[in-house]
């Protein structure tokens, strides 16, 4: 089954970006993730293909700034697959091995012809850039 | 099922003699199978198709990929459109904020054309689509956008006697680098064209002049013929000529790619050509 073509698009568009994007389906599986993003990860997109939700959201921690756990149904991107609306929010993510980083999330729904909800973008703001 | 070409020239149709070979008229192909016939676009070559016996049954599909010019022109001139007798059915997609039968209503009225869509004297039935699955007789279609400006769909129609899929405008480049691809489901209009027994596709310019050309909505030969490749079509056609290609151009330009490009059999499409699977 091909990808609806505003998915192709939005991936062409995300490898063009200096900026890491993240592009999910409806379900929040990481289908595409670009090289910058690949630095937040600690993955290549080359090596790990396609993530599913339960894989690729357990890769970093999210903390507020006293150091709280976020719960999942507060992260931007999470609320946009619940909500199908753009949302934003600024946080703390630790990798696994124990990296932290503050950044800034924008996740908006791809919403195509005819109304369809056909996935979401997320895109990371590093506190560096 | 027996497919015929009336119409293989993009955007614009062309007269000269220089363009008598693989034909001046612009989009459109008869489909025909058990008495029932589909036209795919009304381009310039619905005039070509007028003169078809089948235009005669009492039920027409005219199956749009999208409404530029070059393929809804010839509606205004297709018989049955004017016949009391006939039930034509149009399937096209719809705009985000306008009805297909809007978008169709610009065209059929002044100062485009002088006849209003309710002074069409036939039983006319309007069908939107976009990502979509019906059936028509013996032909079960297929329809999904494609990567095009505005809304843009190409057709996968499967018969008993095989699959014919049309994809006359499609830049699927714009999506993917087709030279690169590991993955065949980002590529814009594979699953219309994924082991089709016949494809015509847009191929509108050699790789030198889509450099160009990027972003104007349509393939490059070499393009078109690495798609066919990848979808592991049968037999590829390529259509949608620039009116600025001559016959002796065209001829020039598939030998060439027939040198360089051995395993995927391909031909250029020629107006007034019939093929049947």
């Amino acid at each position: 089954m091909a990808y609806p073509i505003e998915l192709i698009l939005s991936r062409q568009l995300a490898e063009c970006l200096g900026t890491p994007v993240f592009l999910t389906d409806t379900e929040g599986n990481l289908l595409f993730y670009n090289e910058p993003a690949e630095d937040i990860l600690g993955k290549r997109y080359e090596d790990t293909g396609e993530m599913a939700v339960g894989e690729w959201g357990t890769i970093f921690k999210n903390k507020d700034d006293a150091g709280h756990p976020i719960p999942p149904e507060e992260l931007p991107l999470v609320k946009t697959l619940m909500n199908r609306l753009p949302y934003h929010k600024t946080f703390w993510i630790e990798s696994l091995q124990g990296t932290k980083e503050r950044i800034s999330v924008t996740s908006y729904p791809v919403i195509g012809r005819g109304a369809t909800f056909l996935g979401a973008i997320a895109i990371f703001w590093r506190s560096s850039e | 099922m027996n497919i015929t070409l009336w119409g293989v020239r993009g955007s614009i149709p062309t007269t000269s003699p220089n363009t008598r070979q693989y034909g001046g008229n612009t989009s459109c192909v008869e489909v025909d199978a058990d008495g029932w016939l589909l036209v795919l676009d009304a381009g310039s070559g619905v005039q070509g198709l007028n003169s078809s016996a089948n235009v005669k049954n009492s039920r027409i599909d005219i199956l749009l990929t999208h409404l530029h010019m070059d393929h809804i022109q010839g509606l205004g001139f297709f018989g049955p459109l004017f016949n009391p007798a006939a039930e034509v059915h149009i399937w096209g997609p719809a705009g985000n904020s306008q009805s297909l039968r809007g978008r169709l209503g610009r065209y059929f009225s002044p100062p485009l054309f002088p006849v209003y869509f309710r002074n069409l004297t036939c039983k006319l039935i309007l069908h939107e689509i976009g990502k979509s699955n019906f059936n028509v007789g013996p032909f079960a279609i297929q329809s999904d956008y494609v990567i095009h400006p505005g809304p843009t769909v190409g057709f996968r129609i499967q018969h008993k006697r095989g699959v014919f899929t049309y994809i006359p405008d499609h830049e699927f480049a714009l999506g993917c680098n087709i030279n690169d691809v590991k993955d065949i489901r980002w590529v814009s209009g594979s699953e219309l064209a994924a082991g089709a027994d016949l494809l015509v596709h847009d191929a509108q310019y050699t790789s030198e002049e889509y450099q160009a050309k990027q972003g104007w909505g349509h393939s490059s030969m070499e393009d078109a013929i690495q798609f066919a490749r990848l979808n592991e079509v049968n037999q590829l056609l390529l259509s949608h000529h620039d009116p600025a290609h001559s016959d002796e151009q065209l001829r020039a330009i598939q030998n060439k790619l027939k040198e360089k490009h051995t395993t995927v059999a391909f031909d250029m499409a020629v107006e007034g050509s019939r093929i049947e699977l």
